[in-house]
């Protein structure tokens, strides 16, 4: 039988403090009974002798030290997954919230993981059309890739990342095999209508599975939430074989969540007052990405975050971009101009694209041709500054050249429209169409074969 | 064995009483599933334990077992080509033997026990073997042969000895008699990791270390038995630069350490490596790499172990005679694991919640490299290269500080430049190499007589520039007489064709010495006759020819230099003799 403890020494922020226990187990789930409120899980996250601290996952408000009840039940969290999840809907502790009913499963999922040995995973190589031509010809994703949005409150991030599911799942004979995982952290309810709206819309909800945390449910929470999604995800690619897509969002309420729990502990904090280790905690959940061998299925991620000040700088985007592969930076001055998808190239960055494009994966052409649309567009920037203090008119002709790339770059090559699905030659011929407008001179990256065979003589 | 019992659990920091016995570093096995850890503080009877392993799931009152030694590392053959936890467990076999992932638990496993090895046996009975010495070989990789040694502190007379054959690691291949007392050599030894191995003693500094990047080799070299830094914001390209010295070095051996960072790129050089050919032998690289691993992901006490475990390795393979590489990615995640661990401890933090220690810490492990005159007489370097990954891109924090006061060359990745992907995004202006002078006969010897001077040249070409933008980003170019304006353009030609090497291009990718010579003369010959040129008044339109000033940045693909020099000879010669005719014509 299960040891009740019905007496806390202490209650603080997030946290119970429990003195006198006997049997306590390093990070095992706990449940609370809180008289007159229903059942609380909280995990153990320090043992001293016969003390025991708990993280509440709902947090600690209406709890009294005398009248609650506290069991263990033995081991770290897990929760039971088979392939009827797929449609459902959860909670952000992967509770079923969409009235069909409990998860009946055999085996039951250490929500933690455990960290992929390098050895048996498969370098990721193969490309994912999202149709989307600034993605597609310039920060290519690749099938296994974490690869972030890195925006600001208010911009396009949502439509973007529905835009991905929609143009990159449902493409070709290996949609059957395609799953969505979409992860919410204390998003608004409209955000999370907004998904499952273009989830219907796109005609995929059946092979999507949603855990929901929002902006109303208990913070502590989201520390479990994407965790769950990663084992429900890990559960369809690696054990069923399936391409799952998996959407984190906003990670930016994940790691103030973990902030709170932090101070709350009273740990001595790093920049901003995030704790030392979320750098760790975070590849936790990002390193959870990737193709395992002979699984037949991959994870890739697309967490998205939004930048506390646009700081780029900000520890939270900082960490994230230390450990996924590259990232995908949404400006608002490129919004502001009313250029959707706002994506500013230039921090953007997939560092998986050079071994998934070129010839035999996309076109030959289109390693040398990202480079010099990308340097061009830098040098674009420069122009810009100068022509902004000495006039445009006073611009050499080739600065004049480049100033009409960049304006070209942004209306013909980035603008698209949210439903317009671009094919990759598509997005490589407006490529070389941008060029056009500069001396050939200036073509410095581009093998000169090539610049012959898509440019003429 | 002594045994104590756990009574506190924090993450990775374990706390046990019943201690007193044990010493402080002794390796531990914690708990009923036995997870390594370390003794890290003795306090009365409770010791607290750095565990190597996750701690989930381990109770208060489990026991805490000693095995009576610090953490150690086995040394011997099977390291080479072979990719180890941070404590030396090998991944492959976790791998074969079980799940894709790596659950805890798996106990103190090291080196294949079982694999017979060639052995061909040096020493004869009667020989007298003092430490260091050299007793037998083993043809460990088509790379590496690996020389078997007496260990440190031993010697004697060989009382008995094997002969040439087959031989598991763990067999006893000659016994040594010294004053009475004997000791049995086998095929493999340990060693403690965080004590640096014996030497004779230290030798100067004064080889290149080549790598095949122009701007590392010609502006901030890298020397053998040197250190260096690259530190750089994210994506700024310190993996690539990592990747691309591991690749290309002409180093013998390759010690990779993955500390805290992605677990593809392991797999990318488990990948590439066993396919990619070596520059000098025409070997597969991954007979000379070994790959230390502990991903992002994986226990972070581990993290801090596992650099400890790498330049042990490579110490172990300085012995043997070998110039040993040591690539360390990313040290701030090392630095971040003593932080997280002595922030669990509750240690007063200082600068940014990093320990006091941490400065001294990494002035310790650097002082681990150098060019040695090894026990046996041999000589041997190990260099360390690590990378640095500053918050926010920030070089003043204080991992970038600490590492910058004792490393030898600094090479400073900037995001300006990956943003524009000008790659590799080293920044020419706060980069050094403190080396550049002890190299100076290597390069007259190796190169040529006037690299140096060419080299400096070319610096101070790129620094001309750097003034001369801060005027342009003001006013614009059209203001700069012409001869500051060839300034600008043979900077931008340098940048462009020699400064920008592309990691992922065939030819580009690894560029030899005297092709970076060559391709620098060529850079050379064109600045100095444009310079001629427009000192006799010809107008810089002129001067600046695109087919000829194209041809030059495509030269790294094309390979044309002897070509090229003649043709930038052609070409001005037949502009300034045009002009002297017209000049004449018009006086
Ligand atoms: N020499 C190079 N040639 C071509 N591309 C390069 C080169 N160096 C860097 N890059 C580009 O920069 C990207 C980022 O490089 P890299 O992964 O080495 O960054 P990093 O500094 O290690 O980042 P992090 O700190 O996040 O690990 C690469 O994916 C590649 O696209
Ligand atoms: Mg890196």
């Amino acid at each position: 039988m299960k040891v009740r403890y019905i007496k806390l020494e202490q209650v603080e922020g997030p946290l119970i403090v429990l003195q006198d226990v006997k049997e306590a187990a390093y990070d095992e789930i706990v449940e609370i009974e809180v008289p007159g409120r229903g059942m609380r899980m909280g995990k153990v996250v320090e043992i001293s002798g016969d003390k025991v601290i708990i993280q509440v996952f709902e947090g600690t408000s209406g709890i009294s030290l005398d009248k609650v009840s506290v069991s263990f039940t033995g081991s770290p969290m897990r929760i039971p997954l088979s392939k009827e999840i797929l449609g459902r809907i959860f909670n952000g502790i992967a509770k079923p919230i969409d009235g069909a009913g409990e998860i009946y499963s055999e085996k039951t999922y250490d929500i933690n993981g455990r960290p992929i040995n390098p050895v048996a995973r498969l370098y990721p190589r193969n490309f994912i059309r999202t149709g989307i031509s600034a993605i597609d010809g310039l920060i290519t994703l690749i099938r296994g890739q974490k690869l972030p949005i890195f925006s600001g409150d208010g911009l396009p991030h949502n439509e973007l990342a529905a835009q991905i599911v929609r143009q990159a799942g449902i493409s070709g004979e290996e949609s059957k095999n395609f799953a969505v995982v979409f992860a919410a952290m204390g998003i608004k309810h409209d955000e999370a209508d907004f998904f499952v709206r273009s989830f219907e819309e796109a005609g995929v909800m059946d092979r999507v599975v949603m855990f929901l945390n929002l902006a109303d449910d208990p913070v502590v929470e989201r520390i479990i939430t994407p965790r769950c999604a990663l084992t429900a995800a890990e559960y369809l690619a690696f054990e069923r074989g399936m391409h799952v897509l998996v959407i984190m969002t906003d990670m930016t309420s994940y790691c103030d969540a973990l902030r709170e729990i932090s101070s709350a502990r009273e740990e001595v904090p790093s920049r901003k007052g995030y704790p030392g280790y979320m750098y760790s905690d975070l590849a936790t959940l990002y390193e959870r990405a990737g193709i395992i061998k002979n699984s037949g299925g991959s994870i890739t991620q697309i967490p998205i975050l939004t930048m506390p000040n646009d700081d780029i700088t900000h520890p939270i985007p900082d960490l994230t971009g230390y450990i996924t592969e590259g990232q995908i930076v949404l400006s608002r001055s490129l919004y502001q101009l009313g250029i959707y998808p706002p994506i500013d190239v230039l921090p953007s960055l997939s560092r998986l694209m050079k071994d998934g494009i070129g010839a035999g994966y996309t076109r030959e052409d289109h390693p040398d041709l990202a480079n010099q649309i990308f340097a061009a567009y830098s040098r674009v920037q420069e122009v810009r500054a100068l022509a902004q203090v000495i006039g445009e008119e006073e611009l050499s002709e080739t600065d004049k050249c480049y100033m009409e790339f960049g304006r070209r770059f942004e209306r013909i090559f980035l603008s698209q429209k949210f439903d317009e699905n671009r094919s990759i030659e598509k997005t490589l011929d407006i490529m070389w169409d941008l060029l056009k407008v500069l001396p050939r001179s200036e073509i410095t990256r581009i093998d000169p074969a090539l610049v012959n065979k898509y440019l003429g003589k | 064995m002594q045994e104590g019992k756990i009574i506190y659990i924090n993450g990775p920091v374990v706390r046990a009483s019943g201690m007193r016995g044990f010493t402080m570093r002794e390796m531990v096995m914690v708990g009923e599933k036995k997870l390594i850890g370390e003794v890290i503080a003795l306090n009365k009877d409770v010791a607290t334990i750095q565990v190597y392993e996750e701690t989930s799931g381990v109770r208060v009152g489990e026991p805490v077992i000693g095995t009576g030694k610090p953490l150690t590392v086995k040394l011997g053959p099977g390291i080479i080509g072979n990719i180890f936890d941070g404590i030396e467990r090998p991944l492959s076999r976790i791998y074969k033997e079980g799940s894709a992932f790596i659950p805890p638990g798996i106990g103190l496993i090291s080196l294949d026990e079982e694999k017979r090895w060639d052995v061909e046996i040096l020493a004869k009975e009667g020989d007298y073997l003092n430490e260091g010495d050299v007793f037998a070989e083993v043809a460990e990789t088509s790379m590496i042969v690996h020389k078997v040694m007496v260990p440190p502190g031993i010697k004697g007379r060989v009382i008995s000895v094997k002969s040439s054959g087959n031989y598991t690691i763990n067999e006893v291949l000659a016994v040594l008699e010294d004053e009475g007392k004997t000791f049995e050599l086998r095929m493999c030894q340990e060693w403690p990791v965080r004590e640096p191995r014996p030497v004779k003693k230290r030798m100067a500094i004064e080889k290149l270390l080549v790598t095949g990047q122009r701007v590392i080799d010609t502006f901030f070299p890298l020397a053998k038995g040197g250190t260096a830094a690259i530190p750089g914001g994210f994506g700024t390209g310190k993996t690539i630069t990592q990747h691309q010295l591991a690749k290309w070095s002409d180093a013998d051996i390759i010690v990779y350490i993955g500390c805290g960072e992605r677990g593809n790129e392991m797999t990318e050089v488990l990948e590439d490596f066993p396919k990619l050919e070596d520059p000098r032998t025409g070997k597969p690289l991954m007979d000379r790499t070994v790959l230390i691993a502990n991903t992002s992901n994986m226990p972070v006490a581990a993290r801090e172990a596992s650099i400890y475990t790498g330049i042990t390795i490579a110490e172990y393979f300085r012995d043997m005679g070998y110039n040993v590489a040591l690539m360390a990615d990313s040290t701030s995640r090392w630095a971040e694991a003593l932080r997280e661990i002595a922030g669990r401890l509750e240690e007063m933090p200082a600068e940014e919640g990093y320990p006091a220690y941490l400065a001294s810490r990494l002035a310790q492990f650097y002082e681990r490299a150098g060019y040695f005159e090894n026990l046996n007489g041999s000589e041997g370097s190990i260099t360390i290269i690590g990378a640095v990954s500053p918050a926010g891109g920030d070089f003043s924090e204080p991992v970038t500080q600490a590492t910058k006061r004792v490393v030898g060359a600094f090479l400073a990745l900037d995001r300006e430049l990956a943003h524009a992907r000008h790659f590799p995004a080293i920044n020419w202006l706060l980069s050094y190499s403190g080396y550049v002078k002890m190299l100076g006969d290597w390069y007259a010897q190796n190169v040529a007589d006037d690299f140096l001077s060419l080299r400096a040249k070319m610096l101070s070409l790129l620094r001309e520039e750097n003034k001369l933008m801060d005027i342009v980003k003001l006013v614009g170019e059209d203001v700069l007489p012409d001869d500051q304006r060839l300034v600008l353009e043979i900077a931008r030609v340098l940048k462009m064709a020699y400064l920008q090497q592309n990691a992922y291009h065939k030819e580009d990718s690894f560029v030899p010495l005297e092709r970076q010579y060559k391709m620098l003369k060529v850079i050379e010959k064109l600045y100095d006759r444009a310079t001629s040129a427009i000192k006799k008044g010809i107008p810089l339109a002129k001067v600046k020819n695109e087919a000829l000033f194209n041809d030059i940045i495509m030269m790294k693909y094309n390979l044309n230099f002897d070509d090229l020099s003649s043709k930038i000879d052609e070409y001005f010669d037949k502009l300034e003799s045009m002009y002297k005719e017209g000049a004449q014509y018009e006086s």
